[in-house]
């Protein structure tokens, strides 16, 4: 498939060039990295997201410890109640506290998210990047396994693969990852093509050095700030994409509960009982909302002259 | 032949085999993945080991057959327009004829409309930056990208049931695509089929603006300080002008090739809309077809979402050799 040509490529000095840091005469001059750290700081979105994202870790790690209700407790006095002191998020059919199951929903969903993210930007990076530098064939059969993985949407290739989960969590997560590389891989792998002509590149194959080691120390670095702004953003293309597949029952399997199966759950009674719909949709959205805007404010802090605080 | 349309033939053929790779994995993996005997195990009694047998070669899916011997079958019978029977004895060439449709009207309609609100917007959006209505178009639009596509379809349903109600008459419908007891006339039958409609495209409108006003914005913003809009608007354009003239045309260049690959994207959507709204279109034959372990079901309509990629990434080639005076050359 067609992609932008995008040509991202930051070079280092030039982005620490566009905001110089004052630094003490004699001092070492800033590193990139605490030039991005400084920007972010200045970044309200950045806080923003990165609270909510805290606090939704935390409730998904002690959340449990708020209520005496745990997720599998049938509370027979108050089945199908509307929130109350005694059930904050309310309760279903069977009495199920809401609060507790959203909890621990969240925790699968984040799991999944923050591991499925990251690995499929590892295979972006690693795939991408030899495809960039090797050219020739293997470039091309890399190329050629990118648009075959792209003539179906990922949510089609999922539903195709669920047979083979068997149920489990965990190799839904392994598909995840090795269903959402593509794109990424693409534009990291034009980045490497227009690295390999570089001096720097050059120099360093001249001087004797083997394909792997110029890949981890001249390649890789050069695109370290898009694959962690990809991962940023897969941690949210994950979960979406895990929930969308739960909803749909091809995701996360009963006993297991997540984001998804909550919603598909509170689906039927979206317009008469809308408390078992709207707290497990909003807790999702406003989790996306976060991670989105962390990624974005990353984006921004990288690379100055993309996104919204462009001249 | 010109270069321009050998360059777009070689496109052309590299998508078709691509395509036609794709859909036989997908097969395969619907072969090893789905279980066609499951229906009969249930069944008590269980019928007898020869009508299973006979049932199962009928739909091409009998496991004693070896797999590339099925999927070679299945593969030469699509040249032939045969994609096998659906578990109910139907072909599945004529589900999909029925189905194509319902899918097609959805989809076109909210892509199509959703391009255009998306352009427009991002147009207005890079012109008018940092204004009031620019930030409100950027947090709408990250709103409805953290939103999922069913989660969207099920509260503007909610919206809706609330707006019925506070009306007092049932004004927007939303499960299924028509009612059977919609007066005959022709004026009432539209207004049926549009009442059932509004929801579902209005979401997918919603997906499409969203991301390519974002696109559309940015590439807007790169064409704005062009040295070709201050030279039209010093020949005596005015700012209007020279923008839609010049800024525009130029600044879509980059979305034809951004409008093939958020596609995918919007199939998935209307995919998932189906099952929501409860449209029996091709999601829901994806969808329903895993649930009954409907091998040919399975692959013919992934044959179908492949062949609407593939005619989306065509179009987005030609388009762009259509746009960028630089390919016509």
């Amino acid at each position: 498939m067609a992609l932008p040509e995008t040509d991202l490529l930051t070079q280092p000095d030039t982005a620490a060039d566009l905001e110089p840091v004052t630094t003490a005469p004699g001092a070492k001059p800033a590193s990139r990295g605490r030039v991005i750290w400084r920007r972010l700081q200045h970044t309200p979105r950045f806080w923003i997201g990165g609270v909510v994202i805290v606090l939704f870790v935390l409730l998904a790690l002690f959340g449990r410890f708020l209520t005496p209700w745990a997720p599998t407790d049938q509370d027979v006095d108050n089945m199908n109640y509307p929130p109350t002191v005694l059930h904050w998020f309310g309760t279903d059919l069977l009495g199920h506290d809401l609060f507790s199951q959203i909890v621990s929903g969240l925790q699968k969903s984040l799991i999944i998210g923050f591991i499925a993210g990251p690995a499929a930007t590892i295979i972006a990076g690693i795939l991408g990047a030899t495809a960039g530098y090797l050219g020739g064939w293997g470039e091309k059969a890399i190329a050629w396994l990118i648009d075959l993985l792209l003539v179906l949407p990922s949510f089609f290739i999922l539903v195709l693969l669920y047979p083979f989960t068997h149920g489990s969590w965990v190799v839904l997560m392994v598909f995840l990852a090795v269903t959402g590389w593509m794109i990424m891989a693409q534009v990291i792998r034009n980045q490497t093509r227009s690295l390999r002509d570089r001096e720097f590149v050059k120099a360093a194959r001249y001087m004797g050095f083997g394909t792997w080691s110029v890949v981890r120390r001249h390649v890789i670095p050069n695109v370290a700030s898009l694959l962690i702004i990809d991962a940023t953003l897969g941690v949210a293309a994950m979960i979406l994409a895990e929930t969308s597949l739960s909803f749909f029952g091809f995701g996360v399997q009963p006993p297991d509960v997540s984001l998804g199966t909550l919603i598909a759950d509170g689906q039927s009674a979206a317009t008469t009982r809308p408390w078992l719909f709207l707290f497990p949709a909003g807790t999702l959205i406003v989790l996306l909302l976060a991670i989105s805007l962390v990624g974005d404010a990353l984006r921004d802090a990288i690379d100055p002259t993309s996104g919204v605080n462009r001249a | 032949m010109d270069p321009v349309t050998v360059y777009i033939v070689r496109r052309i053929i590299n998508y078709l085999i691509l395509t036609a790779v794709a859909s036989s994995l997908a097969y395969v993996l619907a072969s090893v993945g789905l279980n066609p005997v499951w229906q009969f195990e249930n069944r008590h009694p269980r019928p007898p080991q020869s009508s299973i047998d006979q049932l199962l070669d009928a739909w091409g899916v009998n496991p004693s057959v070896p797999l590339i011997e099925r999927t070679w079958t299945w593969f030469v019978n699509l040249f032939h327009g045969d994609l096998g029977l659906t578990v109910g004895n139907q072909p599945v060439i004529q589900q999909i004829a029925v189905r194509a449709g319902v899918s097609l009207q959805l989809l076109l309609v909210g892509s199509i409309l959703g391009a255009i609100v998306g352009v427009i917007l991002g147009v207005w959006g890079a012109v008018r930056q940092y204004k009031l209505s620019d930030q409100a178009v950027t947090v709408i639009s990250y709103i409805i990208f953290a939103t999922p596509t069913f989660v969207m379809g099920i509260l503007l349903m909610i919206l809706a049931t609330n707006f019925n109600n506070l009306l007092g008459v049932q004004v927007i419908t939303f499960s299924g695509q028509y009612s059977a007891n919609a007066a005959p006339d022709l004026w009432s039958q539209v207004w049926d089929r549009i009442s059932h409609a509004l929801l579902p495209t209005l979401v997918l409108i919603l997906l499409g603006a969203a991301s390519y006003s974002r696109y559309q914005r940015n590439a807007m913003l790169d064409v704005l300080g062009a040295d070709y809009i201050r030279t039209a608007r010093s020949k005596g354009r005015t700012r209007g002008a020279a923008l839609v003239r010049h800024g525009v045309r130029i600044a879509l260049i980059p979305m034809s090739t951004f409008f093939a690959y958020s596609f995918g994207t919007l199939v998935a959507g209307s995919a998932m809309l189906e099952i929501v709204f409860s449209w029996h279109g091709m999601g829901e034959m994806t969808i329903q077809s895993v649930q009954q372990n409907d091998i040919n079901s399975l692959a013919g309509s992934t044959l179908f979402v492949a062949i609407l990629i593939l005619c989306s990434s065509t179009l987005s080639e030609i388009l762009y050799a259509a746009l960028d005076p630089r390919v016509r050359r």
